[in-house]
C-alpha cells in the first residue's frame, strides 16, 4: 500500500513540473477575472464619477465642461428626485417586507415531510426563473379592468388598480412579492433544515408551546441567513426598473432607476445622471453597511 | 515588363469589379414597428426591383424607437443610413450633427412645392422658417377620431340625445359637443363608455392628445421661434384646452390611465367606447373586418373646433433623413430621388402609406380610397406640432409630468400644471441659453 503511494507519487511529480505550479493555477484562474473587473465595472465606475462633475451630454458635440458640485447641488435639492426617492423608499419597505413574510412563512410550511415535496417546493420557485419584463406583462394583464382576472376573482368589479395613482405602486408591489418571495423562501428553508432536530426534542421534553420555540429556538438561528436575504433583496428592490416601468407610466411609481433611465437614455443628461447613479449607489451601499453590521452582530451572538 | 502589365490589368480588373459591387448596395432604413413601416418594406423592394439596391427597413417598438435611435447617433453609429424619424427629432438631428443636410436637394427638385405645406414645416424645416432643411416628408400623420356609426345612428338614441342636450346627435363640430356625446354614451353599468384618448406619458402620446385640445381652443404651447413660453403656454385658452381634456377622461373606460394607439383601436374593436382618437396612421386595422368585428360601423371625423371657432390637430408622422455617419449616402440620395418621383409617391399612397405630395393628397382617387382619407386630407392642412427644439425630450417630460397628475391623478388644477410647466421649461431653455440672443 505505502509502495503503491510512493510509485504513483513519484510518477506524478514530473508531469506536475511541466504542467502548471500552483501559482499559476491561481493566476490563470485570478487575472482574466480582475481584467475582466477592471475593464468593465472598476474602469467606468470611475469614469463615469469624472462625468459626474462636467456638463456632459453624450448627444451633444459639445465638449464636457467642469461644473464641480453643481450636478449633485442640484439634484440633491430638486423636490421631483426626492419624490423619486420617497417613492423608492416607499416600494422597497412594501415589497421586501412582503417578500419577507411570504417567503418566510412558506419556508415554514415547507419545512416538513410530505408527499411529492420537492414538486412543489420546485413549482413554488417558478416565478423567480421567469424574466422580469415577462412577469410584468403578464401581471398586467391580470390586473386588466376589463378582463383580468383578479379584479373578476376578488369582485372588486372594475377597480384599475394600475391608472389609479394610490394603487399603482402596491399593485407593482404585489407583483414584486409574487416573484421574489420564492427566493427568501429558499434561503429560510437552507436556514431552517440546518436547525439541529434535538435542539426541538429538547423544547418538546421542557413542554415549551409551538411561539416560545419559534422564538427561541427556529428565529435565532434562521436570523443570519434571514438578514443577507434581506440584504440581497433590498438592494435589488432598491434599483427595481423592469418590472416597474413595464407595468404603470405613474408618476407615483416612478422610482429612481426609472427617472435615472429617462435622464440618461431620453434626455440625455449624462452628466447629470451619472451624479444621481452615484447617489443612488451611495444609498445602497449605505444601506447595505448597516446591514452587513447588524449581521455580525447576529453571527456573533 | 509584361508582367508588369499583366498586375496592372488584374488590378484594373479587381478595381472594376469592386466599383460594380459597389454598385449594389445594401441599404438600412430606420423606423418605429408599425403597420405603415411593413407598406414601406413593400415599396423598396419594389425600388430593389429596378435598381439593383437593397433595401431593409428595420423597426423597433415606438416606446424604444427615440432611445434606439439616439444611442445610435451618439455612438456616431452607421448602422441606419435612412432614419424616418419623429418631428420633433429635427432639431437635435441638425443642430447636433446627426443628419446631413438636405437643402439643396430640396431646392434642386422643388419639393417645397410637391410637398403638402404643414410637412415641409414640421417634419423638413429647422429652425423654422430658415430654408434649411433635413427630411423628406414620408408619412403624413395626425390625430384623428374613430366613431360607432351604429350607435351615433340608433333612432333610439338619437331621441334621447335631442331630448337631453337640445341639438342632434351626429359627428361633433365642437370639443363641447364631443365632451356631451361623451357623456351620454358614458353607460358603465352596460359596459359602453364615452370616449377613449391618449394618457400615455412615456412618450409623446399623452402630450399629443393634450395639444390637440389646446391648438384647438386657441392656445400655444409657446412662441416657437423665440422661446417665450410665459403667457402663452398658460394662457386662459390653453387652460381651457387641458380641462376639457381631463373632462374627456371621465368618460373613458376604466383602467385608461396609460394608453396609446393600441388601446385606443381596442376601445373601438371591443365594442368599449364611442368615439376615440388616434393618429390615421392606425386607422387601417379598423376598417379591416378580420382585425375589427365592428369595421362596418365604424367612421371617421377630423378633430372638432374649439369654442372660438379655431380648429387644429396635433402633428405626427415623419420625414425621412440621411444619417451623416453612414457610408453610403449616395445611395441613399438616389434612393430618395426615387422616392419623391409623383408615381412613387402615388405607389406609396396604395400600399397604405399617408403620402405629403399635394398632388396625390388632392386626387379623388386618394380620397375616396378608405372612409378616413377625406377627413385625412382636411386634417392634413390644419396641423400644428409640438416643439422640436434639441432638447425637447427634456421639455416633453417636464410637460408630461406636470399634466398627467392633472389629467389622471386628478391632482391640482389645470392652471397649476400649465404654470409649472411654465416654471420648468423657462428654466430649461435657460440652461440651454436660449433667451442670450
Amino acid at each position: 500500500m505505502t509502495s503503491l503511494a510512493t510509485k504513483m507519487d513519484s510518477l506524478a511529480r514530473p508531469a506536475q513540473r511541466s504542467g502548471l505550479s500552483d501559482l499559476g493555477i491561481r493566476n490563470l484562474f485570478i487575472i482574466p477575472t480582475v481584467l475582466f473587473l477592471i475593464v468593465f465595472n472598476i474602469f467606468p465606475l470611475i469614469y463615469s464619477l469624472g462625468y459626474s462633475f462636467t456638463d456632459f451630454s453624450a448627444s451633444a458635440n459639445a465638449p464636457a465642461n467642469f461644473v464641480g458640485l453643481r450636478n449633485y447641488r442640484e439634484l440633491l435639492s430638486d423636490e421631483k428626485i426626492w419624490a423619486n426617492f420617497a417613492i423608492t423608499a416607499k416600494y422597497v419597505i412594501i415589497s421586501v417586507s412582503g417578500q419577507m413574510i411570504v417567503g418566510f412563512g412558506l419556508a415554514l410550511l415547507l419545512n416538513r415531510t410530505f408527499p411529492m415535496k420537492g414538486l412543489v417546493t420546485t413549482l413554488l420557485l417558478l416565478p423567480m426563473m421567469m424574466s422580469a419584463a415577462v412577469v410584468g406583462l403578464f401581471w398586467k394583464l391580470l390586473y386588466d379592468p376589463s378582463w383580468g382576472i383578479i379584479n373578476y376573482a376578488l369582485g372588486l368589479g372594475d377597480f384599475a388598480w394600475l391608472s389609479n395613482p394610490d394603487a399603482a405602486l402596491f399593485a407593482i408591489a404585489i407583483t414584486d412579492i409574487w416573484m421574489w418571495a420564492p427566493f427568501v423562501m429558499l434561503l429560510s428553508l437552507a436556514g431552517l433544515s440546518a436547525v439541529p432536530k434535538y435542539l426541538y426534542e429538547a423544547a418538546a421534553i421542557d413542554r415549551a408551546g409551538a411561539w416560545y420555540t419559534f422564538r427561541r429556538i427556529t428565529l435565532p438561528l434562521v436570523a443570519p441567513i434571514l438578514l443577507i436575504a434581506l440584504i440581497f433583496r433590498t438592494m435589488e428592490a432598491f434599483k427595481t426598473f423592469d418590472i416597474a416601468y413595464i407595468m404603470s407610466t405613474q408618476p407615483t411609481t416612478e422610482v429612481i432607476a426609472i427617472r435615472l433611465y429617462k435622464q440618461a437614455f431620453q434626455q440625455w443628461d449624462t452628466g447629470k445622471s451619472c451624479a444621481l447613479a452615484y447617489i443612488v449607489l451611495i444609498m445602497v451601499l449605505a444601506i447595505t453597511n448597516i446591514y452587513v453590521k447588524y449581521l455580525n452582530k447576529v453571527k456573533e451572538r | 515588363m509584361r508582367k508588369n502589365l499583366k498586375l496592372l490589368l488584374a488590378g484594373a480588373a479587381f478595381t472594376l469589379a469592386g466599383a460594380a459591387s459597389a454598385h449594389a448596395e445594401d441599404l438600412t432604413i430606420f423606423w418605429a414597428e408599425w403597420d405603415p413601416a411593413n407598406y414601406l418594406q413593400e415599396l423598396v423592394n419594389e425600388y430593389a426591383a429596378e435598381s439593383g439596391d437593397t433595401i431593409t427597413v428595420e423597426t423597433t417598438p415606438w416606446s424604444d424607437f427615440q432611445t434606439k435611435t439616439f444611442a445610435e447617433f451618439n455612438a456616431h453609429g452607421d448602422a441606419y443610413d435612412m432614419v424616418v424619424g419623429d418631428s420633433q427629432w429635427l432639431g437635435a438631428g441638425a443642430t447636433q450633427g446627426h443628419y446631413v443636410d438636405l437643402t439643396d436637394f430640396f431646392n434642386a427638385n422643388k419639393l417645397n412645392d410637391v410637398m403638402a405645406p404643414a410637412t415641409v414645416k414640421y417634419y423638413a424645416e429647422y429652425p423654422g422658417g430658415s430654408g434649411k432643411y433635413w427630411a423628406i416628408p414620408l408619412e403624413g400623420d395626425a390625430v384623428g377620431w374613430a366613431y360607432r356609426k351604429d350607435w351615433f345612428e340608433d333612432p333610439k338614441e338619437k331621441d334621447a340625445f335631442k331630448a337631453k342636450y337640445g341639438y342632434d346627435l351626429a359627428i361633433p363640430e365642437t370639443y363641447a359637443q364631443l365632451r356631451d356625446i361623451a357623456e351620454f354614451f358614458y353607460r358603465p353599468d352596460e359596459k359602453k363608455y364615452g370616449v377613449a384618448i391618449y394618457t400615455d406619458n412615456s412618450y409623446d402620446a399623452m402630450a399629443m392628445g393634450v395639444e390637440s385640445a389646446i391648438f384647438s381652443y386657441g392656445g400655444e404651447l409657446g412662441d416657437y421661434a423665440t422661446y417665450k413660453v410665459d403667457g402663452i403656454t398658460n394662457s386662459k385658452e390653453a387652460i381651457a384646452g387641458l380641462e376639457m381634456y381631463k373632462d374627456l377622461y371621465k368618460f373613458t373606460p376604466p383602467g385608461w390611465g396609460k394608453t396609446f394607439f393600441i388601446e385606443d383601436n381596442q376601445a373601438i374593436t371591443e365594442g368599449l367606447a364611442a368615439m376615440s382618437m388616434n393618429f390615421f396612421a392606425f386607422f387601417p386595422p379598423l376598417v379591416n373586418k378580420s382585425t375589427n368585428p365592428n369595421a362596418d360601423v365604424t367612421g371617421f371625423f377630423a378633430n372638432p373646433a374649439g369654442p372660438g371657432g379655431q380648429r387644429f390637430a396635433a402633428l405626427g408622422g415623419q420625414g425621412i433623413s440621411i444619417v451623416s455617419y453612414s457610408k453610403k449616402q449616395e445611395a441613399s440620395k438616389k434612393f430618395l430621388e426615387w422616392f419623391i418621383k409623383d408615381s412613387t409617391q402615388k405607389r406609396w399612397a396604395e400600399l397604405g402609406g399617408y403620402t405629403a405630395s399635394q398632388a396625390v393628397l388632392k386626387s379623388p382617387e386618394f380620397q375616396n380610397a378608405t372612409p378616413y382619407n377625406k377627413a385625412f386630407y382636411d386634417t392634413m392642412f390644419m396641423v400644428k406640432d409640438f416643439w422640436a427644439t434639441p432638447e425637447y425630450a427634456e421639455i416633453l417630460d417636464q410637460f408630461n409630468q406636470n399634466i398627467y397628475p392633472y389629467v389622471v391623478g386628478d391632482k391640482g388644477t389645470a392652471q397649476e400644471a400649465l404654470d409649472k410647466t411654465v416654471k420648468d421649461w423657462t428654466a430649461t431653455f435657460n440652461k440651454y441659453n436660449r433667451y442670450s440672443n
